[in-house]
């Protein structure tokens, strides 16, 4: 470790322990989370690992105050994040509102289990993926990661943060049970190699500063509390200003922009992994601990002479619309396996637009698919 | 030196404090708000604190609009979650001031659970209660604080729960600094918030404060000035009072005073505490 508490090198880790050192590597200094299982070794490794860098852990009376209590460290100038799983989501979504709306970057893990409820507390589960996208009222667009490995547990929480400052929101990192306590080598860099997106600071004098006039990429500068730029903002719906203007014109105006920023740039977030999609006849798209599962059932198909390609997501929101669209184009089927009642299979099939099948494998939760369940899928699909 | 605005000749004296472009303010007349917010800016004023790093935290509510009239760093969040919102910022910057100012319903309903942990872990900060007895902004429905056989939208016959003695209730949980006032003691309220300002550790004042459209027209007091009438005949300063004694009912006394001012260790940890 160096003196300020940064490390490198190669560790075995748990995908949750992953987790909390990517944040660490991405300048995450403050922590607010409740116990959840499958997400509290993340708290835990946090509150060990804060201190040493200089940042702060604090452990809130609820999902509702932790996620109010990140937002308010993000004004407050410092990277945040918290980590729980389904039923702190649930309480978490009013607040990851707020954070869409005031445009505060911080990012929020979610450690899927199977639900709904209490559900099965400690096995897994991928059931949280379209509240990933519309669990907050209102109209609006996020972006969440899905990592499939400990590797990538922390590497994309460094990405979530970077995104969530270039784009100035909450980013949502999508992970499950099974990657959260999976033990497996994770290669942390040196601090010179890890790529920091720093905050957009504002580029005007204190008196000249609109909280909310955006940069070209319909993104504004941000100021932070105490240094004198002296701003408000709020919940309501605003001008430039942050002032509350109770119009439907003031709505479309910023809700719009809220909304474009993300989808107008959705090439630049969006990445996925792809394998043999040229000359398939069926994709199996996947994602996350499932799109591992597939992986086993692909190398099967594939001895067996099927011409099958691997499509997985990483960035789920937004969605990769057009590329699925034009690989729909030329295959018979996308097969999806996913550990919930088909969500997003939805999206594939809107994707898809009837040019391709669209195949769901579901699975309630508690555990992870037998491949051979999407083996016969992808041999059915070639039928 | 800073000269204090009031020093300053030519606009208003707190201009330098409020976002003047956004009067007038929403408030009714006859509401204690702005009596209240002119105060707690009196306050700041007089404490000569650093303006710039000195924020203002509300959620949902009439009171919680005061976030929005202020020149300050000022953040309106959503229904009960100020006081973690705060919490998090303060704990990020600890050179902020910051302060709480938000509605009884908004802090001892909604946000009840933040108000007891917040006065737990005695986090620096100080909290602006405003207590009009009812939820103003949604239209007069009952509250936390109703008096028993208060009437509301909700309770039209009367309220017959027990409302929470919220000074007794944050002094329980852990706070270094209670104080009680109604808007009929402007000058003792401006006295304690500077007290409360400088205090170390988690404060809140409790202000009682007429809503003559629904709290005062519903229960015989029409007007503002009947509010405030009533204030006025029916407080009695009792400092450092037994807590458990200050529970308001609906035409009883109203105990106002200081009743906490203790020292015990807070959050943030001054640097050097704390392996900090
Ligand atoms: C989660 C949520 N629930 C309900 C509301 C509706 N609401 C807005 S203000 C308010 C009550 C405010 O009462 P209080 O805090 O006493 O403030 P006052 O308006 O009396 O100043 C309620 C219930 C809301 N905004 N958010
Ligand atoms: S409704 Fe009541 S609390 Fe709200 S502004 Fe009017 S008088 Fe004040």
């Amino acid at each position: 470790m160096s003196s300020t508490g940064q490390i490198s090198g190669e560790f075995f880790l748990s995908g949750d322990e992953a987790c909390a050192e990517g944040a660490l590597a991405a300048g995450c200094r403050f922590f607010a989370g409740y116990p959840i299982t499958p997400a509290t070794e993340i708290a835990e490794h946090m509150s060990d690992r804060l201190p040493e860098v200089g940042g702060t852990y604090i452990q809130m009376e609820d999902e509702l105050a932790s996620m109010a209590a990140v937002l308010g460290a993000s004004w407050g100038g410092l990277k945040a994040m918290t980590a729980t799983s389904g039923p702190g989501f649930s309480l978490m979504m009013e607040n990851i509102g707020l954070g869409l709306m005031l445009e505060t970057p911080c990012v929020v893990v979610n450690m899927q289990r199977a639900g709904p409820s209490t559900g099965l507390p400690t096995m897994t589960g991928q059931g949280d993926m379209m509240q990933a996208r519309w669990g907050s009222h209102g109209p609006y667009s996020i972006i969440a990661l899905s990592p499939a490995s400990p590797q990538e547990l922390f590497d994309l929480t460094i990405k979530a943060f970077n995104l969530s400052e270039k784009y100035r929101l909450p980013v949502l990192v999508m992970s499950e049970e099974s990657i959260g306590h999976m033990y497996e080598k994770v290669t942390i860099p040196t601090r010179e190699k890890i790529n920091i997106t720093p905050r957009r600071k504002p580029n005007v004098p204190p008196q000249e500063y609109l909280p909310y006039v955006p940069d070209d990429d319909l993104v504004p500068p941000m100021a932070i509390a105490g240094e004198g730029y002296r701003f408000h903002v709020t919940g309501l719906t605003h001008d430039e200003r942050g002032y509350p203007i109770m119009t439907a014109e003031a709505q479309d105006k910023l809700v719009r922009r809220l909304v474009d920023k993300i989808e107008k740039n959705r090439n630049a977030i969006i990445e996925v992994e792809e394998d043999g999609i040229k000359g398939a006849d069926v994709v199996v798209c996947s994602y996350g601990i499932s799109a591992r599962v597939a992986t086993v059932a692909i190398q099967r198909a594939r001895a067996l002479g099927i011409r099958v390609g691997m499509f997985r997501l990483i960035t789920v929101w937004p969605f990769p619309v057009e590329r699925v669209r034009e690989i729909a184009k030329n295959i018979k089927a996308f097969v999806v396996p996913e550990i919930n009642y088909g969500q997003m299979a939805l999206e594939v099939e809107r994707a898809a637009a009837g040019r391709a099948k669209t195949i769901l494998i579901p699975h309630m939760g508690g555990a992870v698919h037998d491949p051979e369940t999407i083996l016969d899928a992808i041999k059915q699909a070639v039928k | 030196m800073k000269t204090t605005a009031i020093a300053r000749i030519g606009a208003h004296p707190l201009d330098e404090y409020l976002r003047t472009d956004r009067l007038p303010h929403i408030w009714c007349p006859g509401c204690g708000l702005g009596m209240i917010l002119g105060t707690v800016l009196r306050a700041i004023d007089k404490s000569r604190l650093d303006i710039d790093r000195t924020t203002i935290v509300s959620g949902i509510g009439c009171t919680g609009r005061a976030a929005g009239y202020v020149k300050l760093d000022s953040f309106h969040v959503t229904h009960g979650r100020a006081l973690p919102f705060a919490t998090g910022l303060k704990l990020a910057n600890p050179n902020l001031k910051v302060v709480v100012f938000s509605g009884d319903g908004d802090l001892a309903a909604i946000g009840g659970n933040h108000l007891i942990h917040a006065a737990r872990r005695n986090i620096d900060m100080t909290v602006i209660c405003v207590n009009n007895f009812i939820y103003g902004m949604t239209g007069g429905q009952l509250g936390p604080t109703t008096p028993e056989m208060g009437r509301t939208t909700t309770s039209r016959k009367g309220n017959t729960e027990k409302p929470f003695n919220i000074p007794y209730l944050v002094g329980a949980a852990g706070a270094t600094y209670v104080a009680r006032w109604t808007t009929a003691h402007v000058r003792q309220m401006e006295r304690t918030f500077i007290e409360a300002l400088q205090k170390k550790g988690f404060s809140l004042v409790e202000v009682i404060s007429p809503c003559p459209t629904y709290y005062g027209r519903m229960n015989e007091q029409a007007t503002g000035l009947d509010q405030m009438r009533y204030y006025r005949y029916n407080s009695v300063v009792k400092h450092f009072a037994n807590l458990a004694d200050v529970d308001i009912s609906l035409d009883g006394q109203i105990i106002v005073g200081k009743f906490i001012d203790i020292d015990r260790p807070y959050l943030p940890a001054p640097k050097g505490e704390n392996g900090k």
